[in-house]
């Protein structure tokens, strides 16, 4: 790489994060803190049925359980995570309004400025195109997009803790059913203090006519954002559900450990799509979101299929893998991944595909991109038990580096308990080339674009997975993650 | 009928220079190796100069060095472009104005659509002239038309860059790129390897299409085929990283007879 191409990727791994704003709106905010006295007033503040606060209390108990026999993070994960003084964070934070909103002209202005400003126009989106937007700012659901037409499918779309009042029966059967709290450390603290979040079920024999979305956002300084989503697809339904989250510049670490549990039934489908854009901090490393989620879907009944899209440009340090257990006959899990790190961002990620019903098919394709100093790791499990008659899997993970000082390590685990599984594993790891720079910069194209153009061209693959509204959306993060001014 | 290095014939159809190298010794970066020791060379506004030469002799070298590649170093001379001062300008800016390379090796860019990259080369060349960026309708038509020169598929434009292209459409491509940025000089560094002889015919056609008083073409060659169907003004023979000889297209012909020897005999040059 020449001195200047040096510097350019110096200076994109550096570009400066652009939804770091703060948005000046009251909040309702509980003290900092985490004991048995947090979740019951968390509980209560959401007037949640007795069931529930017991099942948060064994959740905290476990929690509580972990932290004895350590600090409870996890050690086998490629992360350098400092120590998190879980005392000091604040569990609960909801901007102040009326609980109740008719239309969004009651939204809160600075609110809606707010989504305006992350090019989220609520009203716009409600009106123009087909997607239904739950928003989700701090720890609360502060509104939901497009409800009748929902209703008249028999869709229920809503904040969890709507669904918590309004469909007890549905949240009591299957909260937890995928992600038990006892799965892991972030799991367990989610289980206790998640304050909402989104639900949506499918009923039997419906396509949901419009995409539906959740985007977070943490607001308050001091605060952890623990939100949980559900999703059930119940038989020969169809879904495709979008994620963004984004949070403001600042110093301090903030840590967002949610958790996201699908259920897909006989013949439905579920695509889920996540474009996860949290503050990385800044280049030195300071401040920044730790994204420890836990994602997981279950392809509960035959020739069910489960399909996760992601594109990770955020967060300082990102564990998350999301996740398909196969269990019907014939069900498909599909896991698209593009996480791009710079600066000292670290990402472990990849996804888990445990293969027990009969046929069932898995694919896994991910491309990481290391930029600056960072470190982009792929852990993927590819997992065949002995009941799963001819299982397929094929993966596919690609690495690119940009510069000489980032890094990029390849974790596949394959445990096949049948012989008669089929599973493939392609691995590439490729420095960014000077061939192809200079094959750009003899055709007028300044380095900047040349870059813009190599990478977006190696992601392109996994782009063009997510629903169109957001590939545009997607592309122009890239774009903007890739941004550097040339001298 | 030999001459040395200093063509008298044919007379240049237009007197504008369009580029003056002199004395011109490169390196490479990383070892200092000193592949052109003094090459001179004058191309003006329409001619069409073929440089030949045994392998080795720094014709590729040559080529790079003109269109900025950083592996190598330019130590002493000077290349004068259409006025300005070539070796002052980065590498994009020499594409910019007008100074284009056919690649030996066209570089893949996986992913990266045809339409896509041509895009953003054909709109940066117009802004740096001063021109409105092109619109997609009249983008795709110019793409078709210029694709239709060297017999291009137009479904090519969803294709990504030279990935998975037979060798023949590599070239062909390289050609098609130059007839879409409309340069002021051309380089062709080998076009005429690997192609069959109906491939050769396309792409000379191209080239000769391309042909014009406001264009010049300097034709790196190994052999004496390509300048059957490119028909050149002037030839000139490298040898050890300088020009030895000078003369019109015969010269390619006497060469293709007596080989390159001939000329280490002739010139007393080690080839």
């Amino acid at each position: 790489m020449s001195e200047n191409g040096t510097e350019l990727l110096h200076e994109v791994a550096q570009s400066e994060y652009k939804y770091g704003f703060v948005t000046d709106i009251e909040s309702d905010k509980a003290p900092a803190g985490l004991s048995e006295d947090t979740i019951r007033f968390i509980s209560a503040k959401k007037n949640e049925p007795s069931w529930l606060l017991e099942w948060r209390l064994r959740a905290y108990r476990h929690f509580v359980s972990l932290m004895e026999d350590g600090d409870g993070l996890p050690e086998w994960a490629h992360l350098n995570i400092p120590p998190i003084d879980f005392q000091a964070i604040s569990y609960y934070s909801a901007p102040k309004q009326k609980p109740e909103l008719e239309s969004l002209d009651e939204v809160d202005p600075e609110l809606i400025d707010t989504f305006n400003k992350l090019g989220i126009p609520l009203a716009e989106q409600e009106r123009l195109v087909g997607i239904a937007v739950d928003v989700v700012m701090d720890s609360v659901s502060v509104t939901t997009t497009f409800n009748k037409e929902l209703e008249k499918n028999g869709i229920i779309f809503c904040s969890f803790s709507e669904a918590v009042q309004n469909h007890p029966e549905l949240i009591q059967k299957y909260l937890g059913s995928v992600v038990p709290h006892t799965d892991n450390f972030f799991a367990a603290l989610n289980s206790a203090v998640f304050s909402d979040g989104s639900f949506c079920y499918i009923p039997k024999g419906v396509q949901c006519p419009v995409e539906l979305s959740t985007y977070f956002r943490i607001n308050e300084a001091g605060t952890g954002q623990f939100e949980r989503t559900l999703i059930v697809a119940d038989e020969d339904s169809y879904v495709s559900y979008l994620e963004g989250c984004t949070a403001p510049q600042r110093d301090e670490n903030q840590l967002h450990a949610a958790v996201v549990e699908i259920v897909a039934h006989d013949d439905a489908e579920v695509k889920y799509s996540t474009i996860q854009n949290w503050y990385p901090g800044n280049s030195e490393g300071v401040g920044g979101i730790y994204n420890f989620v836990t994602k997981r879907g279950i392809c509960q009944g035959d020739r069910s299929k489960i399909s996760w899209t992601q594109l990770e440009t955020g967060s300082s340090i990102t564990w998350k893998y999301p996740s398909c257990i196969l269990k019907g006959d014939d069900s498909v899990g599909e896991f698209y991944s593009v996480a791009f790190t710079k600066g000292m961002q670290q990402a472990d990620t990849g996804t888990k595909m445990i293969h027990i019903g009969k046929n069932t098919s898995s694919t896994i394709i991910s491309k990481g991109i290391s930029a600056g100093k960072s470190q982009n790791s792929y852990r993927g499990l590819v997992k065949v038990n002995r009941g799963a008659e001819n299982a397929r899997n094929f993966s596919q993970c690609d690495s690119m580096l940009l510069g000489d000082r980032c890094g990029a390590h390849t974790f596949p685990y394959l445990e096949i308990s049948n012989p008669t599984a089929t599973v493939e594993h392609e691995a590439t790891t490729s420095k960014i080339g000077e061939d192809q720079i200079f094959y750009c910069l003899q055709r007028g194209i300044s380095e900047q674009d040349a870059i813009k153009l190599i990478v977006n061209g190696f992601a392109k693959e996994i782009l063009a997975m997510l629903p169109m509204e957001f590939a545009v959306e997607a592309r122009n993060l890239l774009a903007i993650e890739l941004e550097g001014s040339v001298g | 009928m030999i001459r040395p290095n200093n063509p008298a014939t044919p007379i240049p159809l237009k007197n504008i220079t369009m580029l003056t190298i002199k004395n011109l010794h490169a390196s490479i970066e990383e070892d200092g190796t000193e592949i052109l020791k003094g090459l001179d060379l004058t191309v003006n506004a329409g001619e069409v100069h073929a440089i030949m030469g045994p392998n080795g002799s720094g014709k590729s070298t040559l080529a790079s060095v003109l269109a900025g590649r950083e592996d190598y170093e330019v130590t002493e001379g000077s290349i004068d472009f259409d006025g300005e001062d070539l070796l002052e300008m980065e590498t994009d800016e020499r594409a910019r104005e007008g100074l284009f390379l056919a690649f030996q090796y066209p570089v893949e860019l996986p992913g990266v659509s045809m339409s896509n990259f041509l895009k953003q080369a054909v709109n940066s060349v117009r802004e740096h002239r001063g021109e409105e960026p092109l619109s997609a309708g009249d983008f795709l038509k110019l793409m078709k038309e210029k694709a239709a020169l060297v017999h291009l598929d137009p479904s090519l434009k969803t294709r990504s860059v030279n990935e998975g292209f037979s060798g023949g459409e590599k070239k062909r491509n390289e050609i098609f790129q130059l007839a879409m940025l409309d340069p002021k000089l051309a380089i062709l560094d080998e076009t005429d390897s690997g192609l069959d002889i109906d491939a050769l015919r396309i792409v000379a056609d191209g080239v000769n299409d391309l042909r014009g008083e406001d264009r010049a073409f300097v034709v790196i060659t190994h052999y004496q085929r390509l300048l059957d169907y490119i028909v050149p003004d002037f030839v000139h023979v490298l040898v050890d990283g300088k020009i030895v000889m000078s003369g019109g297209k015969e010269l390619a012909l006497e060469l293709e007879e007596k080989g390159y020897d001939w000329i280490k005999a002739d010139t007393g040059q080690a080839v």
